[in-house]
């Protein structure tokens, strides 16, 4: 098939399934009401204003944010994995989350807004771990591929320190929901700062799309790339730049959700193939799907209150990456 | 004849190390080139040089009456394609698709295919004879077949040039030889110039026009088999006992390896 209309095709199929996994994320709640109740206080708001803001300024940036969340998360995997070559690369596996969450708190902690300040130190943090781990792992061995991953954890490991080092030297109020912020967090956003995320990372969305032809072609190694025309190093500069500042952006605004970036590409790349621009589309859409069902799970698993999203993408995602890993290894 | 490639007093460095020592030569259209030499003689440099990969420490190097450095990196893939020694594919794709990405220089940068792209894969897949492994996927291909999937995408990026690092190594006797067939159609049929790297000097001497036999980043011989492959170059390039007579399959050189037990038997024999 034209593979346009092979695009277009799943990403049709993909978005309505996003739209009703949102219309679903806003419809479930603690104020239990049914979903024509709510469509109805939409369009009628002063009937019943309660509802209406509940949905208008709580559930709906909530949900627009999860969805934001899982498709850069989704997104930066494919990349990574494709960039690295490692089909078990991913943001937070690697610690680049790790180390955007680094920058994150200190930028709290000087008391930066959360856009740019926040997002400006995220960033920062992120570009460090990547260089670091790019640095661990670089030579040429045959245990490359383990040893990214071990790199990884232990950059990981030691961000996770340094965060719950900052956490104690500290008294400051504003990290006074650390933890929860920590192991992912969706619900400190307001409809403009997620509308402004979502103008942030759009255009990320685009430059990966259009550099997607690429990444097929670096999937035969960077030198038979380079001889069939491809200009590597700007091309790998740019995704590694453009992914570490979006995932970032994500983790300044709801902190760590591990494994995602593992779960739905390998998910997509099952059903759809290996043609990354088939997958960056399908990531973005399904990646959003995926994490607004998982913060509906964390909303109500619990009997009181809700737990972090996090925790959610770490109970399906983790075993996925052990079984991925054991199958890998075969 | 006008010549493919030329080199001028090239010189490469690793680092500090020269792999490549001022050395000079040309390669003339459509011929059958074969750079032969030593482990560590700076074969692989070579190509890689010119392949546009690495950049040289000295010299220059002229595709087609240009100087590489003229060349971008898409308008160089539209003239010279690179095999590379077991390559291989991270992901499940399937023949089709990865003979399709040497299409990628022709393209625009989402790789959108036109009917001239299909028609060139299809021409490429019944030229390599994998026609019926078309929508099979890479990792369920034997490394005989993967390799021949690699050089039909190269015949998809519609090259003039064609430039192959030991494409047969690791590869048994059949393969070898469909190989070598296939680069020899190549040329005959669509005038393409082959460079290749081989370790198999017996390969090298059926199938060249040209040897380049390099050692220590340097010339040391180059010319036709006969030429090139004689007994005495031969034994101080590579530093061990050989045998050279006719092939009897096609009048060229024929080396033979003499292990040591059996090289006082030979010497008596008055040969070699």
């Amino acid at each position: 098939m034209n593979i346009i209309k092979r695009i277009s095709i799943i990403s049709i199929i993909l978005t309505i399934v996003l739209l009703l996994t949102m219309v679903l994320g806003i419809s479930v709640g603690s104020s239990d009401q049914n979903l024509l109740h709510m469509v109805k206080a939409l369009i009628y708001p002063e009937q019943d204003p309660v509802l209406s803001a509940i949905v208008l300024k709580l559930r709906f940036p909530r949900v627009l944010l999860a969805v934001i969340a899982g498709a850069v998360l989704s997104l930066g995997g494919v990349v990574f994995q494709s960039i690295l070559r490692n089909p078990l690369a991913e943001p937070y596996i690697l610690g680049i989350s790790g180390g955007a969450a680094i920058g994150a708190i200190l930028g709290i902690i000087m008391g930066l807004a959360r856009f740019p300040g926040v997002g400006f130190t995220a960033f920062a943090g992120s570009i460090l771990s990547l260089i670091l781990i790019l640095y661990l792992s670089s030579g040429q061995t045959i245990f490359q591929k383990d040893r990214l991953l071990l790199s990884g954890v232990m950059v990981n490991a030691f961000c996770s320190a340094v965060i719950m080092f900052l956490v104690s030297i500290t008294r400051d109020a504003r990290l006074h929901n650390i933890i929860f912020w920590l192991m992912g967090d969706f619900s400190t956003i307001n409809a403009l700062q997620a509308g402004l995320l979502l103008v942030m990372v759009i255009p990320c969305f685009i430059i990966i799309f259009m550099l997607s032809h690429t990444l097929n072609l670096l999937s035969m190694g960077k030198e038979t790339a380079k001889s069939s025309g491809v200009r590597t190093r700007l091309i790998i500069l740019v995704q590694l730049l453009t992914t570490s500042f979006m995932v970032s952006l994500v983790v300044g605004y709801c902190g760590l959700l591990g494994f995602v970036g593992l779960v739905v590409p390998h998910l997509m790349r099952i059903r759809l193939g290996p043609d990354h621009r088939v997958l960056v589309p399908a990531c973005i859409l399904g990646g959003g799907a995926y994490m607004v069902l998982c913060d509906i799970l964390a909303r109500t698993l619990p009997e009181q209150g809700e737990m972090p999203t996090g925790v959610v993408t770490a109970l399906i995602g983790a075993p996925l990456f052990i079984y991925f890993l054991k199958r890998s290894n075969r | 004849m006008n010549a493919a490639i030329e080199v001028n007093h090239l010189t490469c460095r690793y680092d500090a190390l020269v792999t490549v020592d001022r050395i000079s030569f040309s390669v003339t259209e459509g011929e059958f080139f074969i750079i032969i030499g030593p482990n560590g003689s700076g074969k692989s440099t070579l190509m890689n040089t010119i392949a546009g990969l690495m950049r040289s420490a000295g010299g220059e190097i002229r595709i087609k009456n240009r100087p590489l450095k003229s060349y971008t990196q898409k308008d160089l893939a539209r003239t010279i394609a690179l095999v590379r020694q077991q390559a291989s594919v991270d992901f499940p794709f399937t023949v089709a698709e990865v003979v399709m990405m040497g299409r990628a220089p022709h393209q625009g940068m989402l790789g959108l295919e036109r009917t001239a792209d299909q028609a060139a894969v299809r021409e490429a897949l019944t030229f390599t004879d994998l026609h019926h492994l078309a929508n099979r996927k890479m990792h369920q291909l034997s490394g005989g077949e993967r390799q021949r999937v690699f050089i039909a995408r190269a015949i998809c990026q519609d090259p003039e040039i064609m430039l192959l690092d030991e494409p047969t190594a690791a590869l048994d006797l059949a393969h070898q030889t469909r190989i070598m067939d296939l680069m020899e159609k190549l040329k005959q049929e669509k005038g393409t110039t082959i460079v290749m790297i081989s370790h198999d000097i017996n390969l090298a001497s059926l199938y060249a026009d040209t040897l380049l036999l390099l050692k220590n980043g340097q010339v040391i011989r180059s010319g036709s088999p006969v030429a090139v492959l004689a007994y005495d170059v031969l034994e101080s390039a590579y530093g061990c006992s050989l045998l050279v007579d006719t092939n009897p399959v096609k009048a060229c050189p024929r080396i033979t390896l003499v292990p040591e037990s059996q090289l006082e038997r030979i010497r008596k024999a008055g040969k070699g």
